[in-house]
């Protein structure tokens, strides 16, 4: 028998989201609110695991009273708010907010990014040829995963995901300030001196593809990447007795990935490194 | 926790600056060599753990010892605390003051910022740079404000080893600058604090009621501030009880003097009755807004002054343990502050018993490392935890989840210090000096283009001109800068401006933390705007993109401009218009919000590119 935690029933939240009337429980953020009545706010470093950290500043709306805008992603709804996700006050800085990511950061592999910048008419290359950039070369110390920097946009997600949140290895950690600001391993080193386990949970969490597979990073470096030839199997991890659910992206017959779903409500997504890395005897043909 | 630790080892010197702050290590699992026993147990975890707020005071303990920060002493510090190394690495790297790369023990901090620009800062910087070059065993860099803006332009220099060394140049000249690096402990001796006050010691000098005492007590001497009226408004807090002292805090009409004018006795209410215990006072004394010295002067010249004042509040608000957050680059006030703890505490003013009321309270100081984001009150909860001084997104507020997660009533030190008058004078008298809506009296911290800047107290409504006058403004006024770098500038025809909250609201511009910075026609003014966005690009923590990104692009499209007016800069004009508007609106913290207030208020109130 499968029981399903129902928790505390929880009061309803009478508010308002461009002035229509919606009703949200107590302790749910405006963008539950807003996508539970179908409207979409985009959102970058937010993330279905983690604990807002609303750093982006991409999921901002207009809340009346406020002095400034409000980031949708952490902020928790109360009851009477009045609430506006479309205002061109809004607008103004999610375009801005994007602009700004994309003339410093490279987010060619970044999701829905590229229809945002033409829904908000971002123009990134308004700020001049000579506008500060990231300028990172991917790192590619191991087998199992590259760090491409240059596609980092600091949403804090990794950190979190190899801190406290999930995984408590503590491998990386925002370093430096600013824009000068970066993910790194203490002193800068390479990740085989750090304390990774190569669990890649960070992999599972980066919005933007600057944590990717080496798998995944060599295919795009030969062209040979074809996401929509492949195929996506959700199967049972067979390495131990947990159970954990690993989602198999396939091309031409070979793993090139693995992720989790992010809704199992034991692993939420997270593997170890052979959940995550260890598929290669499955490929062993002879 | 199940940690990684490195190779490297600290060498002895690092080792011990760290154990003489920690204590020495009991077992392997903290660091110390491996024995037999280590084998049968594992302890230390969550104490040690619980300590984690030491990681910034054994940062501090190492740079001052050798000068830099190496990988062995991290690794030692990060065993000692349980602390992931790179976490730490990241928290080393977030401040100006450390340095993870070897560098020279002698650190050469030269001021550019407005005040000392104004004054020469960049052949200051240019000769210095000259005479201390590679191999000079000093390394000079350039700062933002040192807040010693009445003797621009300034240096301050650090000299590792036990104890750290500093001396202060200012005004400083090559020369000088170049003797206070090479040998701090021969440099000339810093002027007494009194000078930095010019109302001292003249006329109307006894109407004072905040800088009263400066110059006139002993800063040394707590028997001296006794008999100059000290410790009377603790006995009076004790005699109407912390209820009591919230009510005539709130009577008086005290708002915050760091900036945001928020209420003190709301805060303090707030804070005093929320269930969850223990409750902390912190005092913020991060003090760096460019332009701003008037903590500085407080603390150095009345320390006990603020002492009495924290204990007060920590009473109000149910509190038992205050923190004392001082900017890393005030070596005078540091020293003065513990001297005045370390008496209050020999002779019961602070302790178990205070005064023998059977209230506990205590202070601990807690040193910044260079980090201006770190006077924004939730980083700077975040820097004395141990971890980056990055801003939390409120709400939660301060008052029910601040310091260690804990309700706390985090002020500014003129802030509290106005407390004392209250208590003694009563609300009332209080809430008669100064305006209806801004009472008692304000400091304001004038210089550049006058005869005698320093450190002004007037009462609240007194018009812009007035002060300039009191100071002695010169000639040939361009522009009279509000608030500091967060501030707005308004013309050399708005000193009819009345400086309270609500009158500087009304003329468009801000109060601030009391920032008076007035420049001449031979400042060019596009200069002194790059100044500033270079300051916050410097400055900002990095962790939102409006102002990550947006400080960057404010600093290029200024740079663009530098010597374009009218056409030419207009499209520039429009760019920055609309990344300003996006900090202004989505920035977490008041950083990103207001880092482009004084662009913006040059360009319209000045005209800066016309």
């Amino acid at each position: 028998m499968t029981l399903i935690p129902l928790g505390i029933p929880r009061r309803l939240l009478e508010f308002t989201i461009d002035g229509e009337p919606v009703r949200a429980p107590e302790g749910s953020t405006i963008l539950d609110a807003c996508r539970s009545v179908g409207k979409d706010v985009p959102t970058l470093c937010q993330g279905d695991t983690l604990t807002p950290k609303n750093a982006c500043r991409v999921c901002v709306v207009e809340v009346e009273g406020a002095r400034t805008l409000v980031p949708a992603c952490s902020r928790k709804a109360e009851a009477g708010m009045q609430v506006q996700t479309d205002t061109e006050r809004a607008r103004h800085s999610r375009k801005i907010v994007l602009e700004l990511l994309a003339s410093s950061v490279d987010l060619s592999t970044t999701p829905e990014v590229a229809g945002w910048l033409k829904e908000y008419e971002a123009k990134p290359d308004r700020f001049g040829p000579d506008a500060a950039r990231l300028n990172e070369e991917p790192k590619v110390d191991n087998d199992l995963y590259v760090r491409d920097y240059d596609k980092c946009i600091l949403c804090y997600k990794c950190v979190d995901a190899c801190g406290d949140q999930w995984q408590n290895t503590f491998a990386i950690s925002v370093v430096g300030r600013g824009f000068d600001a970066r993910i790194a391993v203490e002193h800068d080193a390479p990740l085989t001196d750090s304390a990774c386990v190569y669990c890649g949970n960070c992999i599972e969490v980066c919005p933007t593809g600057a944590l990717s597979f080496k798998s995944e990073f060599d295919m795009r470096a030969a062209g040979t990447w074809d996401e929509p030839a492949q195929t996506e199997t959700t199967t049972v991890c067979a390495y131990c007795g947990v159970g954990c659910n690993l989602t198999l992206h396939v091309q031409d017959n070979e793993i090139v990935k693995v992720t989790s779903p992010h809704d199992n409500p034991v692993t939420h997504g997270n593997l170890c490194i052979k959940g995550r890395f260890g598929y290669q005897h499955v490929q062993n043909r002879d | 926790m199940d940690l990684r630790f490195g190779d490297s080892k600290p060498t002895d010197e690092e080792r011990a600056a760290i154990d003489t702050l920690l204590g020495p290590p009991e077992s392997s699992w903290e660091g110390a060599d491996r024995s037999d026993a280590d084998l049968r147990w594992a302890r230390g975890g969550r104490e040690a753990r619980e300590r984690r707020d030491l990681l910034l005071p054994g940062l501090h303990a190492v740079n001052d010892r050798i000068g830099w920060i190496s990988e062995g002493a991290l690794d030692y510090l990060c065993r000692r605390l349980t602390v992931p190394p790179a976490e730490a690495y990241g928290v080393a790297t977030f401040y100006a003051m450390f340095s993870v790369k070897p560098r020279p023990a002698t650190v050469l901090h030269v001021c550019t910022d407005l005040a000392c620009a104004a004054a020469g800062a960049s052949e200051l910087c240019a000769g210095v740079e000259a005479r201390l070059g590679l191999g000079s065993g000093v390394s000079v860099e350039r700062s933002p404000c040192l807040g010693l803006c009445e003797r621009a332009p300034a240096a301050l220099a650090v000299k590792a080893g036990d104890p750290v060394r500093t001396a202060v140049s200012a005004p400083a000249t090559v020369e000088r600058a170049v003797l206070a690096a090479s040998s701090p402990d021969s440099a000339p001796e810093e002027p007494p604090a009194a000078l930095a006050v010019p109302q001292a010691g003249r006329a109307g000098h006894e109407e004072l009621v905040l800088l009263s005492r400066v110059g006139v007590v002993d800063p040394a001497s707590l028997d001296d501030y006794r008999a100059h009226g000290g410790y009377t408004a603790l006995r009076q807090a004790f005699a109407i009880g912390p209820a009591g002292v919230i009510r005539e805090v709130t009577d008086a009409g005290l708002v915050g003097r760091g900036g945001a004018a928020f209420p003190t006795g709301r805060k303090w209410q707030a804070t005093a009755s929320q269930p969850d215990h223990p409750h902390y006072l912190v005092c913020n004394a991060d003090e760096s807004e460019p332009g701003t010295f008037k903590d500085r002067v407080v603390m150095e010249g009345d320390p006990y002054s603020l002492v009495e004042s924290m204990t007060i509040a920590g009473y109000a608000v149910g509190a038992h343990k205050g923190y004392l957050y001082l900017r890393g680059e005030y070596p005078r006030a540091l020293e003065r502050m513990e001297h005045a703890i370390g008496q209050a505490r020999a002779r019961g003013l602070l302790g178990d018993d205070v005064l023998g009321q059977g209230y506990a309270f205590d202070i601990e100081i807690r040193r910044g490392a260079g980090a201006y984001i770190c006077g924004e009150e939730t980083a700077l909860f975040n820097s004395i935890e141990g971890y980056r001084g990055e801003p939390r997104s409120k709400p939660p507020f301060p008052v029910e989840k601040g310091l260690f997660g804990k309700p706390t009533a985090e002020n500014n030190v003129e802030t509290l210090v106005n407390v004392l008058p209250i208590l003694t004078m009563g609300a009332q008298a209080y809430a008669a000096i100064g305006t209806g809506k801004s009472t008692g009296p304000k400091l304001f911290c004038v210089s550049g283009s006058v005869d005698r800047p320093g450190i002004y107290e007037l009462p609240f409504g007194a018009t812009l001109g007035e002060l300039l006058d009191l100071a002695g403004v010169r000639k040939r006024l361009r522009a009279v800068l509000l608030g500091g770098a967060a501030g707005g500038f308004v013309r050399p025809d708005e000193l009819d401006i009345p400086l309270t909250f609500e009158g500087t609201r009304e003329a468009g511009t801000t109060l601030g933390s009391g920032v008076v910075l007035a420049f001449d026609d031979t400042v060019p003014l596009p200069r002194l705007l790059l100044r500033i966005a270079e300051f916050f690009r410097d400055e900002s923590c990095g962790q939102c993109v409006p102002c990550r990104v947006g400080t960057v692009r404010q600093e290029e499209a200024l740079h663009r401009i530098v010597d374009r007016t009218g056409a030419a800069a207009a499209s520039d004009i429009a760019l920055l218009r609309e990344v300003g508007r996006a900090m202004k609106d989505a920035s977490i913290c008041g950083l990103g919000q207001t880092a482009w207030n004084a662009v913006e208020s040059a360009i319209d109130r000045l005209g800066a590119y016309e």
